[in-house]
């Protein structure tokens, strides 16, 4: 047909007189679906089938090539002189219509005089041009790999859906976990839920003991002037002074913060506790280093008491003991009050 | 056993009993938990065990319920991402057949420690065909056999299907084309859309 005698000239030749005459048409439409052949002032003289499905509003036959596709790369390509010019290479195209599907394509000169075959390919862009041209599987040649690469997207994400529930299982069952946790990470030390754990099971046997409350002063500049890697580890450092300072009886932990607690079991000696509270201010001040920085704290403490013939609940404890705390941070830091009775509430804390 | 084999059989049972079922499968299984994770590997003893214990609760023989899996498997809105996949094996019934082969093959590129059954089609003639299924778990054939059944209705092909039994660890399934298209199948759009 448009590939004219001049073709199949050349083929019986080559394959022997005996050869009958054959449409390259035809056998280009079901080897490259997706080609164009032109003419030699670039105009389209042939449509494969494929593309023939593209183009759903108006005709290409008769169009100048570069009318309907736009050349992205190489650019600065704008006749048909110039087209031949990148016969060859890998042309990079763009449907000038919407939906302007770019499209990877290759230039070869035909046999027949001047004409050239333009052969397209969808590249990356089939996952989008499947679905808006509604093409099926025999629009692709059967040798051509877009099938199995749109089977291996689907298969990917699928495969990827799993893997992303399992991480959201997997984030739940962390934050449950968390939750569920008596340890603070940082330090080792208990946490809040743990400390209130165990407040509730030494008010239910009704045993004496002593909470001291510990707030750090100057904590915020270390966290301030040397990040929060420095602060991490003074807490870090405070945690192990206070293990140092303490029995094995005696429960510590971390409330959040630069805020800690001690429970002293049987402890009701106010003297004791003062040296003890005294030894953990002495013990924080000493500086800290932390590389090449020099971190300085102290802390201030206040203390409640729980005997054996009063009745209290933790949350008593908890207020009482930081009445005793801000009083310390009132009246200059750095030191321990004991609650007692007529202890005021801070106007300014 | 691939946790998303064992996770079929759970999605399966939930969606076609109750998740109260599948419960109770788990803890009359006694398999420590109640949720097989997709991308896990498990004991194959625990497929075995979980198999036969839906049986046992469901009052279902195993290679009954084996072959309404895959039938689920295949037809099952919750699973028809699965379904697409195994459509891209071919236009027509008949070439998704060819296709079982390389199966196996295909589920490896997307989850590359996935070993689906082995999978052998033999044609004796253009209309009947032989499926040699080699797989550890006992029953397997019955799973394809649903899956074949709920594929023929999606390209609208009529066959007939027979599980001709088992010998060293692999089970035949017979197949007879009687009409290739019976009916009109369902649309396969190569381009997935999300309506």
């Amino acid at each position: 047909m448009i590939w004219g005698a001049g073709m199949t000239d050349i083929l019986s030749d080559r394959t022997g007189a005996e050869a009958t005459p054959c449409d390259m048409a035809a056998i280009f439409d079901v080897l490259c679906p997706m080609h164009l052949v032109l003419n030699k002032t670039g105009h389209i003289i042939h449509v494969g089938p494929t593309l023939e499905k593209i183009r759903h509003k108006g005709d290409w036959l008769g169009k100048r090539f570069l009318e309907i596709f736009a050349l992205k790369r190489p650019r600065s390509v704008n006749s048909a002189k110039e087209l031949m010019g990148v016969a060859g290479s890998k042309l990079h195209l763009q449907l000038r219509d919407p939906p302007t599907t770019n499209l990877k394509g290759v230039l070869v000169p035909s046999c027949v005089d001047g004409q050239q075959i333009v052969n397209l390919s969808f590249g990356i862009s089939a996952v989008e041009a499947v679905q808006v041209y509604d093409l099926t599987s025999t629009d692709f040649a059967p040798t051509d790999l877009t099938v199995e690469m749109l089977y291996l997207v689907e298969a990917k994400s699928a495969a990827m859906e799993a893997s992303r529930k399992l991480n959201q299982r997997l984030q739940g069952a962390m934050i449950a976990a968390e939750e569920q946790a008596f340890t603070d990470t940082l330090t080792g030390l208990k946490n809040r839920r743990a400390f209130d754990v165990i407040i509730e099971r030494h008010l239910e046997t009704g045993s004496p003991f002593a909470l001291m409350q510990i707030d750090l002063d100057f904590f915020k500049m270390v966290n301030d002037s040397h990040g929060h890697a420095a602060g991490d580890y003074v807490l870090q450092m405070v945690s192990r002074i206070m293990i140092a300072e303490t029995r094995v009886t005696d429960t510590m932990a971390r409330l959040g913060g630069d805020e800690f607690v001690i429970l002293f079991p049987d402890l009701s000696d106010i003297a004791v506790l003062k040296r003890i509270g005294n030894r953990i201010i002495s013990q924080l001040e000493y500086p800290i280093l932390f590389q090449e920085n020099v971190c300085r704290i102290s802390a201030s403490i206040g203390t409640v008491f729980k005997t054996s013939n009063r009745l209290a609940t933790a949350k008593q404890l908890y207020e009482e003991a930081d009445l005793a705390l801000y009083a310390s941070k009132r009246v200059g830091r750095a030191r321990q009050t004991f609650y007692h009775e007529g202890l005021m509430p801070s106007s300014g804390a | 056993m691939h946790g998303l084999t064992n996770r079929a059989i759970q999605c399966f049972v939930i969606d076609t009993y109750g998740v109260d079922r599948w419960t109770e499968c788990a803890r009359v299984a006694d398999i420590g938990f109640s949720d097989f994770e997709t991308l896990l590997i498990y004991d194959n003893d625990l497929t075995n065990e979980i198999l036969d214990t839906a049986s046992a609760v469901l009052h279902r023989p195993r290679f009954e319920l084996m072959e309404d899996l895959g039938t689920y498997l295949m037809s099952h809105p919750n699973t028809e991402s699965l379904r697409r996949l195994l459509r891209f094996g071919g236009d027509t019934f008949i070439e998704f057949l060819h296709s079982l082969d390389e199966l196996p093959d295909r589920a490896r590129l997307a989850v590359s420690d996935l070993i689906l059954p082995e999978l052998d089609l033999r044609d004796q003639t253009a209309t009947q065909y032989s499926l040699a299924c080699r797989s550890p778990i006992a029953g397997s054939g019955h799973v394809f056999i649903g899956i074949l059944r709920a594929m023929a209705d999606d390209y609208g092909a009529l066959v007939m299907l027979e599980h001709l039994g088992a010998s060293q660890g692999i089970e035949t399934i017979s197949i007879s084309l009687v009409a290739s298209e019976f009916a009109t199948g369902r649309r396969f759009d190569l381009g997935c859309r999300d309506d």
